[in-house]
């Protein structure tokens, strides 16, 4: 745990959930100023809606998120790749530059100098040369390599990641591990929901383990524990879906500070 | 009868044939590029939902006034943009998606309009709603059309990158700035504008066919969505130069004629468009495969 740190974002009893059923339930604690932490837990956990309920896309149920020194607008959120539109008519470098919006905004045109930002963004993620292609005929892992040289031109102070590295072959999972890690070295708070724990435990200082509420949030030594691993599966499996926001006010379950 | 007898002697002739092309051009240069976009936001039958619910606007308009080409259109344009925000409030605030709640917003709007012309007009008028008099085009009609046609590209122009991003990853838009609703709701204005005076012209459901035939051609043809819209602009400009001479020739309906022609330009590219076209890929599976 980094509490020494101040915090980037802190989450207040924060419950989450879709017409009135909670998806995610009195998650308390804090993302500490520069932390790689992985968000991690069983399928249906609430991962994806936590990172939603973060960006300010879905209203509370309950609680509260605490942006410090930033605001949602100013995150960086890459959202799974099943939610764009593959064969829209743009070219890499079109949807990289996209990340210069706080620069460009509605009108601005692309200068010179931004358009070397986008060819160096490109360099970084191993693009460099496919500035003109068409993202219709990039593979997957090219994609993800672009919407990362996007992610980099956004130049944020927080980054969200769902499930950035599924479907995505090992080669370019390390390049864009590498590139998430020159981020993390700048400065930035970075949060990403994964599925693997063994890169989690390779990668990832941190970790929140989740199964609809915190089971544990810490260092991910700490965190992936055989026992939390098993008391998250018990959790999931035992969830009511159809069940109304409880009136717990505080988490039953390990709570960052 | 000469080449030039038969493609340039109608319009030298005749002021009416003039005027129909102008009008026709108007509403080409408008729809053509909110087709393109309609496409890429796969909306393509949305421009198809909102030529119905122009139509008790239209009624409205017609029941006060008779033909009056401003009250029809600002009758039109009330109702259009009416749909609009109730079908984009319904989905914004219900479980209801957006092609749902402008269905259902569109056919209640639909059922108003005929039962409205019903009451007080006859078929003719109502044909004359649906199907345009581009033969008939006075001064006031082709002002409106040439003030939309004006207005839209540079509106299209100013709201580009966020309607762009809008279409690819509207995530991303609602992530880094508030402004995709606007954007979208300015869009839609744009969209029942041009029907409104594509009315004018072609007819509230003929307009459709200018914007979304030329814009599903362009796909097959260009890769960039700036090369998107000159296509489309182009293929709307030729529908609209050929279908008034077939119907010059062959005593056709206009609007019709204009929407065949940019159907059969559509039909020709879904075979012979390179990369795209059944007949490439054709080409293309034979070769990998020999």
């Amino acid at each position: 745990m980094t509490t020494d740190r101040a915090a980037a974002l802190s989450l207040h009893d924060l419950t989450l959930g879709y017409e009135r059923h909670p998806a995610v339930h009195h998650v308390s604690g804090h993302f500490a100023t520069g932390s790689l932490t992985a968000v991690v837990g069983p399928n249906g956990a609430g991962k994806s809606t936590l990172l939603k309920g973060i960006m300010g896309f879905l209203r509370p149920l309950a609680g509260h998120v605490e942006w410090h020194n930033a605001t949602p607008r100013q995150a960086a959120y890459l959202p799974q790749q099943a939610e764009l539109e593959r064969d829209f008519p743009m070219t890499v470098a079109e949807v990289v530059a996209l990340g210069l919006w706080r620069i460009l905004g509605i009108w601005r045109p692309l200068t010179t100098t931004l358009h070397q930002r986008v060819q160096e963004a490109l360099s970084i993620v191993g693009l460099a040369g496919l500035a003109r292609r068409e993202i219709g005929s990039l593979s997957g892992g090219q994609f993800q390599r672009m919407l990362f040289a996007r992610v980099i031109l956004q130049d944020a102070p927080v980054i969200l990641l769902d499930e950035p590295f599924t479907a995505i072959d090992h080669r370019t999972t390390e390049d864009l591990l590498a590139v998430l890690e020159r981020l993390h070295q700048e400065g930035r708070t970075v949060l990403a929901v994964l599925h693997d724990f063994e890169l989690v435990r390779r990668h990832f200082p941190e970790t929140l383990l989740i199964a609809r509420e915190t089971v544990a949030w810490g260092s991910t030594a700490e965190t992936l524990t055989p026992a939390a691993l098993e008391r998250a599966q018990a959790l999931q499996e035992a969830w009511n879906e159809q069940a109304h926001v409880c009136g717990r006010t505080l988490p039953r379950t390990q709570a960052r500070p | 009868m000469t080449l030039r007898e038969a493609t340039i002697q109608p319009f030298v002739e005749f002021s009416f044939m003039r005027r129909a092309l102008l009008g026709c051009l108007f509403v080409a240069l408008g729809c053509a590029p909110i087709g393109v976009f309609l496409l890429l936001r796969r909306m393509s039958l949305m421009g198809d939902a909102m030529s119905h619910a122009i139509l008790p606007g239209v009624a409205v308009g017609f029941l006060l006034a008779g033909m009056s080409v401003p009250m029809l259109s600002l009758g039109g344009l009330v109702a259009g943009l009416a749909v609009a925000l109730a079908a984009g409030m319904t989905t914004r605030t219900t479980i209801l998606r957006e092609d749902a709640s402008l269905a259902a917003f569109y056919l209640i709007s639909l059922a108003v309009g005929v039962i409205l012309v019903s009451l007080k007009g006859n078929n003719v008028d109502l044909l004359h709603v649906l199907f345009g008099t581009v033969l008939a085009l006075d001064d006031s009609a082709l002002l409106l059309l040439g003030g939309i046609a004006a207005m839209t590209p540079p509106m299209l122009m100013f709201i580009r990158r966020p309607l762009v991003i809008e279409c690819f990853d509207p995530t991303f838009l609602r992530a880094v700035s508030g402004c995709g609703p606007w954007v979208h709701m300015v869009f839609l204005a744009l969209v029942v504008l041009n029907l409104v005076g594509g009315f004018q012209a072609l007819g509230t459901l003929m307009a459709v066919g200018l914007m979304m035939l030329p814009a599903a051609t362009a796909r097959l043809w260009a890769r960039t969505l700036g090369g998107m819209i000159g296509v489309s602009l182009l293929i709307a400009f030729a529908a609209s130069y050929f279908g008034l001479l077939l119907s010059y020739h062959a005593t056709l309906p206009s609007g019709p004629a204009i929407v065949l022609t940019a159907g059969v330009l559509l039909l020709l590219s879904i075979f012979l468009a390179p990369h795209r076209g059944m007949l490439s890929r054709h080409w293309l599976r034979s070769h990998l495969e020999g």
